[in-house]
């Protein structure tokens, strides 16, 4: 029991980088046309502007402690931060372990400048081109991008670790009657899954309850419509491009402290956070949520020991198996809408 | 258009000339080597040789690899008579006098093996046949040591294996042109478990999450019949995708497993999310059994250490060498490498330097660039002054022989390289096998190949 408790935990956590990633997929699709494979890159540039950050704080200047040598015997170099020197102490180091939540500051402006960047820049000029060209022009556009952050920060995983008040875990058994130690879950991962409850539902409020999202909904319904009653539809569009950008950079930043990021950490979520669309169904956005989270928790639960000994290998096909079963017996996917890439 | 003719006579001459020389005794062949240096692979004709580095210049080991073409591009610049001459200094063979190789200007050429054993055979091949490389050297994944390996065997040239830690490397897969001075997961169970019983007492159960490959698979047969060896019991063994980027759904079964102890047969980016995993929930802080729960690391790299930042202190683990280790030939190289690039050299970059002086020397010793005769003079190679302190390349199986360190992470580094300290060294006496070990058994040497 409180190893399915525990698994439905780690599913939760892992369920939301792939309902956000996938939420925002999905909110270029349904309004852009584009798949975007650019998706995951965006993720990994949100983390590394956690790590961007962190550099930043820790911008350092140098002093030669005599009476100490370095590994070649010369006086040792010590590097203070500049935010040490000029806050104290105390408040400088307080800034460089809380630099993960504060780099969600950091992170919005510029995730949603490159969104824009990249839809005005690149993706614009591919919305009647197939969808092939489009898949193809956004994977290079993740190589590329991939590429310039290896060749800043090298391919070494960076350690971000979570402010030091949120680094232990939490005893969830004794809450509700197990042994101590039976069920305990660290903070940051919970902390990671409420953050992706709040921005789902920032996102879902947005879209439903302001004008703004309003229009974009119609026009994610009929686009032309939308456009011959005088309303720019477009740059509502480029909006939303950014918006999914910021989402996915947030679900990035927030990240970093779960696994230390590096370039391709993208990559490995992008493949999953496709299967996750097509289950929920290509265009909806409840769709994608439930198919993140319901993916995340099936994958957990194949990679318990008495479900690998039945099957063995079931934890790295558990969500193509999933996928697989799902489109035979729901070919829209979860919440597919009819008429969605069917034309 | 012309036709080539083909006479009966014409053939029989050719059988009989080849025949002959396909008969003589290897007394004679072995006596010619420098008589004429021909009749192998690349057969080094002008002013120059070239040697061919092939190392992870992309993906996710480029740092690795990285440190590895720093380290050979010192030892070209030693082996040519620039720079301070770092181990050529200390090296107990004095063959070797700073004008290249048997007075062939040394020059080289890089592939790019992206750790995948097609993309590594291919550079490889690349090099051998384009570019026309004597030796090839280098990676960072037995997965692609012991593919490169068998192309190196097929096509007659000498392969100096760069950072492999499997057994199979020279194992069931071992070839006679191929020779591996990094130590392998044999020698890392055999030097930690003295260590293990010392800190943890010889009653302890162990939990293994093992990297599902080849390398991961023999160093949890290592670990474990050496943990075993000592009376620990292993509870669980668990292989986890090398794709996999999240172990938080393989860490938490440890915590009600009734394990004390948890041994990560991971590697590179797989080992700094699983012990970053594992510390996040709470593994180490733990008392299971009535004892503090451990965790051990049995491959340690400093960019793994790099990765996993803050987690790794405290943490055991094994390494070939490390640039504090107080040996003949350590301070020489370190000296010479920090000089060149500002920052301690990595095992990684150790062996690769080392592997290329072993290789070089015993061109020198032999008096000649061919395959057999290079393997001839490295077989049964006793040597010192590399780092390790004495050495042997075994005859047998073409790996060297040599004492093991046991690091930990250290509580208080004071540089980004500072991030291991060593705690024991094990005598090379503990971590020797016999050749025909069980888990080395199954392969075969064979006979050297010169090619062409």
């Amino acid at each position: 029991m409180d190893a399915i408790l525990l698994q439905i935990l780690n599913g939760l956590d892992k369920g939301s980088a792939y309902a956000l990633i996938a939420l925002g997929l999905t909110l270029i699709f349904g309004t852009l046309g584009v798949v975007n494979f650019a998706h995951g890159a965006l993720f990994m540039i949100g983390a590394f502007c956690a790590v961007t950050l962190q550099r930043l704080l820790s911008l350092s200047y140098v002093t030669i402690d005599e009476t100490r040598t370095d590994f070649l015997g010369n006086p040792l170099k010590v590097k203070t931060p500049y935010v040490e020197s000029w806050f104290g102490p105390e408040i400088g180091q307080a800034l460089i372990d809380w630099s993960v939540p504060l780099s969600i500051l950091f992170a919005i402006p510029v995730m949603v400048g490159l969104g824009f960047l990249i839809e005005r820049g690149l993706i614009k000029h591919f919305y009647k081109r197939p969808h092939a060209d489009q898949i193809l022009v956004t994977f290079g556009l993740a190589i590329v991008l991939q590429e310039i952050v290896k060749f800043i920060y090298g391919a070494n995983p960076i350690p971000t670790p979570a402010p030091e008040a949120f680094s232990g875990s939490f005893d969830f058994g004794v809450l509700i009657g197990f042994e101590p130690n039976a069920i305990i879950y660290p903070y940051w991962r919970m902390i990671y899954f409420v953050f992706a409850l709040i921005i789902i539902g920032a996102v879902f409020a947005f879209l439903r309850f302001t004008t703004f999202g309003m229009v974009v909904r119609a026009g994610m319904a009929d686009r032309e419509t939308v456009g011959l009653l005088g309303i720019n539809i477009d740059r509502r569009f480029t909006i939303m491009f950014g918006v999914a950008a910021a989402v996915a950079g947030l679900a990035g930043v927030m990240y970093t402290p779960i696994n230390s990021p590096n370039y391709h950490m993208g990559m490995d979520f992008l493949v999953l956070s496709f299967v996750v669309v097509v289950v929920g169904g290509m265009g909806s956005l409840p769709g994608a949520v439930l198919a993140g989270f319901l993916l995340g928790i099936l994958e957990s639960f194949a990679s318990m020991n008495e479900v690998k000994s039945i099957v063995p290998g079931i934890d790295q096909i558990i969500i193509y198996l999933v996928a697989i079963v799902i489109l035979l017996t729901r070919p829209r996917g979860l919440m597919g809408r009819k008429g969605v890439m069917e034309e | 258009m012309s036709k080539t003719k083909l006479t009966r006579r014409g053939v029989l001459k050719t059988g009989a000339a080849a025949g002959t020389g396909l008969a003589l005794p290897t007394i004679f062949t072995g006596a010619a080597w420098s008589a004429s240096d021909t009749g192998f692979t690349n057969a080094p004709t002008g002013p120059t040789v070239t040697l061919g580095f092939n190392v992870p210049q992309s993906g996710p080991y480029a740092d690795e690899g990285a440190d590895e073409l720093r380290a050979y591009m010192l030892a070209v610049e030693h082996l040519n008579g620039e720079g301070d001459g770092g181990m050529l200094n200390s090296f107990s063979s004095k063959a070797l006098n700073g004008t290249g190789i048997l007075g062939k200007k040394v020059e080289y050429v890089t592939g790019d093996t992206q750790t995948k054993s097609d993309a590594a055979r291919a550079s490889a091949r690349s090099m051998i046949e384009k570019d026309g490389a004597i030796m090839i050297t280098g990676g960072s994944s037995s997965g692609v040591a012991i593919a490169v390996q068998g192309l190196c065997q097929e096509a007659g040239v000498i392969f100096m294996a760069g950072l492999t830690h499997s057994n199979d490397t020279t194992g069931k897969d071992k070839k006679a042109n191929g020779f591996r001075h990094f130590f392998n997961a044999y020698m890392s169970g055999a030097a930690l478990a003295p260590v293990l019983a010392k800190r943890y007492g010889t009653d302890r159960k162990a939990y293994h999450l093992t990297a599902d490959y080849t390398w991961g698979w023999t160093q949890e047969e290592s670990i474990r019949a050496a943990t075993e060896a000592l009376g620990w019991e292993t509870v669980n063994t668990v292989k986890t995708p090398l794709s996999a980027t999240d172990f938080s759904s393989y860490i938490a079964p440890v915590l009600n497993s009734g394990a004390d102890v948890l041994i990560l047969n991971h590697y590179g980016g797989n080992m700094v999310n699983s012990l970053t995993n594992a510390v996040q929930f709470g593994l180490r802080d733990k008392i299971v059994n009535g004892k503090k729960f451990e965790i051990v690391v049995p491959l340690y790299s400093r960019l793994m250490a790099q990765g996993a930042g803050e987690n790794v202190k405290g943490i055991l683990g094994t390494t070939n060498w490390h640039w504090t280790l107080d040996r003949p030939g350590t301070k020489e190289f370190v000296q010479s490498f920090g000089k060149k690039y500002g920052r301690p050299p990595s095992q990684a970059a150790h062996t690769c330097y080392v592997q290329t002086l072993l290789y070089a020397d015993a061109v020198q010793r032999a008096g000649s660039f061919n395959p057999c005769a290079v393997v001839e003079a490295l077989e049964g190679f006793e040597f010192d002054g590399m780092g390790n302190g004495p050495t042997l390349y075994r005859a047998d199986d073409h790996q060297c022989f040599k004492d093991v360190l046991v690091v930990q992470g250290k509580e208080n580094p004071t540089s980004e390289f500072d991030l291991l300290e060593i705690v024991d060294i094990t005598p090379v006496e503990q971590v020797t096998y016999p050749p025909d070990h069980p888990m080395f058994a199954g392969g075969d040497l064979g006979t050297c190949n010169p090619g062409a």
